[in-house]
């Protein structure tokens, strides 16, 4: 068990670096607390897998230091380091028994037959996983297979970090939630730190206390869940985590006050003034509300998901997408709609302003 | 699945069946009719039954040959597997040097067979040849074309030389196709290189391996050009393998009924191996 620190962390996979570009991973800090659930959110390619096989030690970083309980360990191997990791593919070893797979890395590290036994035995009945024991790996199926790799990860109790690289990939949809609550369960029980990488903002947000979510090899923002949701520090979380995501519209700034054409928009924050190259206003669809006045749209659509309907809108500067109970009653052409400004925030060169 | 019937779709397999009929059923079956045959030429036979199976079978001379072919492609497989594995596994797994070992490597498998013979005739002449003169200068007395012992040391370097690539060619191609996350996997399990080797690299190899094994097998077993042009069979008969005592018999002795069915059999010894090692392989695969 341990406390990660990562600083100043900047990876790339070319021998030399001359734009933005070449780098798949920049500026990282983060701190992971002793025993805390993370997530590291994105899309795929945005660098969330090299920096998870940064901080197992699979990947030595170009720039920057890991640091496990405040000591250095960014020049040591996986097992000096003392982690477990899940990859996305199942991955075991063909030609042993489940059981034999179990105990592999115990046995690899000395562990004398009877604790090995205790923790197999241990770990095979949480994973359901009892009756196969003694079956050859390679006839399950792939969830049995993803089920191997994941007891593989937890028998070992003493590992400073379980790291989990989009687990759940190969899983079917019902065995998923299982499986998902057995891992978040797990972890209040063996109390280790996890770091869970996923694209799936659903798995990030029901297993992590904190997520950090990444976006082009950079962290867009640490938080909570209902952070992310109900402020979003970067344009990129707010359209990514929500369903529909936060409607992003250009607006103008001028002498502290934030317009859509002429229509003044009461925000959240303060603005100053400053040089941007674009300014944008962000809004989830939750927080929208007809109104007798406000910014004029057109209905283009209407949607009914069950509990809500979501209703597409366009005004003169681009779609908006308002969320709203079924029961409500929706305006049939044109109407105005109003935001809540406590939710309301505005956005220039894609960061908040603050 | 409704499969109709249709039996117009036989005239899609005649083809088939006409070019095998020409170039394989058609020679085979001449073969079969000499083998139970003898013939003076002028088209005249003689039913003579088993008779040529029973005196190849218990003729030393076949014994013979047949124990020096089973000693030649025992001795080429157990250099030739472990061997190819091991530079399969040391070769570069990216960048520029993949193709230059990967182009190397093929240079023997595209050489024609007669010429490896007679090039490796040359190297090995021990008055002219490169091998031949370097190694009798270093004190030892090598000569090919005399002593048994040179003779099969040479043929044997000269069939590792020549098809060690082609093992190293399928392992390496079994070797890239496992995925980085067993190896990132097996590292976090702190798993020994040996047991990297033994729990991951080997069971992916498998299949490769199985193939490599047959075609290496099938191929020694079968060998004819290059040591007919390297040793011409000897000195004496010591390198006389199942093939070359073929041709003797067939075309130097022109004895075609035993020939023919001396061909049988050993036609039936290579299936019937091959036969049994791929299903023993097979079945191991079904069973895990």
């Amino acid at each position: 068990m341990s406390k990660i620190t990562l600083k100043e962390l900047s990876h790339s996979y070319l021998s030399t670096q001359s734009k933005k570009d070449d780098w798949a991973l920049r500026d990282v800090d983060i701190d992971w607390k002793d025993g805390g659930a993370y997530a590291l959110l994105g899309p795929s390619g945005c660098g969330k897998t090299t920096l998870l096989n940064i901080v197992s030690g699979l990947i030595k970083p170009t720039k920057g230091k890991i640091l496990f309980n405040n000591e250095d360990v960014t020049n040591k191997n996986p097992v000096e380091r003392n982690i477990a990791q899940i990859f996305q593919f199942p991955v075991i070893y063909d030609t042993m028994t489940v059981y034999d797979n179990l105990a592999f890395p115990l046995k690899n590290r000395g562990m004398s037959n009877n604790e090995i036994n205790s923790k197999v035995l241990e770990i095979a009945e949480m994973l359901e996983l009892k009756s196969t024991l003694s079956n050859k790996a390679s006839g399950l199926t792939a969830d049995g297979k993803q089920k191997i790799s994941l007891g593989r990860g937890l028998v070992r109790t003493d590992v400073n970090v379980i790291m989990f690289d989009e687990p759940l990939t190969v899983i079917d949809p019902h065995l998923k939630w299982i499986l998902r609550s057995k891992l978040k369960e797990l972890h209040q029980k063996i109390n280790r730190t996890m770091i869970y990488v996923t694209h799936d903002q659903t798995e990030a947000l029901t297993f992590a206390e904190q997520v950090v979510v990444m976006h082009e090899g950079q962290i867009v923002q640490i938080g909570t869940p209902v952070d992310l949701f109900e402020k979003p520090k970067h344009t990129f979380v707010g359209h990514f985590i929500g369903s529909p995501g936060m409607n992003i519209l250009p607006c103008k700034i001028s002498k502290g006050e934030v317009y859509i054409d002429d229509n003044k928009i009461t925000t959240h924050q303060k603005i100053k003034d400053k040089n941007f190259s674009k300014t944008e206003i962000g809004i989830r669809p939750e927080f929208i509300t007809f109104s007798k006045e406000g910014i004029p749209v057109k209905i283009v659509k209407v949607s009914n998901t069950g509990r809500h309907k979501i209703i597409e809108t366009k005004c003169s500067k681009g779609k908006i997408k308002i969320l709203s109970k079924s029961s409500n009653e929706i305006p049939t052409d044109s109407a105005f709609v109003s935001f809540n400004k406590e939710f309301t925030y505005t956005y220039g060169d894609d960061w908040i302003i603050e | 699945m409704n499969k109709t019937v249709n039996q117009k779709a036989w005239f899609f397999v005649i083809p088939v069946f006409l070019l095998v009929a020409f170039n394989a059923i058609v020679p085979l079956m001449t073969v079969v009719n000499y083998a139970f045959q003898e013939t003076f030429g002028n088209n005249v036979f003689m039913w003579e039954g088993t008779r040529w199976f029973k005196q190849i079978l218990q003729s030393d001379r076949f014994h013979s040959a047949l124990g020096r072919q089973f000693l030649f492609t025992g001795i080429i497989l157990v250099i030739q597997i472990p061997l190819g594995i091991g530079i399969a596994l040391s070769m570069p797994k990216e960048g520029i040097w993949v193709s230059v070992c990967l182009v190397l490597m093929s240079m023997p498998l595209l050489i024609p067979w007669n010429v490896v013979g007679a090039m490796w005739n040359i190297f090995a002449l021990p008055e002219i040849g490169f091998l031949g003169h370097t190694l009798n200068d270093l004190g030892f007395d090598y000569n090919f074309t005399q002593q048994i012992g040179d003779a099969w040391f040479t043929t044997i370097l000269m069939d590792v030389w020549h098809w060690t690539s082609l093992v190293v060619l399928l392992s390496y191609a079994g070797l890239m196709s496992i995925q980085p996350a067993y190896y990132q996997a097996a590292e976090i399990d702190g798993a020994s290189r040996w047991a990297i080797f033994r729990y991951i690299e080997l069971p992916k190899m498998k299949k490769v391996l199985t193939i490599a094994i047959l075609l290496r097998f099938m191929d020694s077993f079968m060998i004819y050009t290059e040591p007919f042009v390297l040793t011409g069979g000897g000195p004496g008969n010591a390198t006389t393998f199942l093939s070359i005592d073929l041709v003797k018999m067939a075309l130097g002795q022109f004895d075609l009924g035993p020939a023919a069915a001396m061909s049988l059999i050993y036609f039936f010894i290579v299936l019937l191996i091959c036969w049994v090692f791929y299903n023993l392989m097979m079945k191991n695969e079904e069973k895990s």
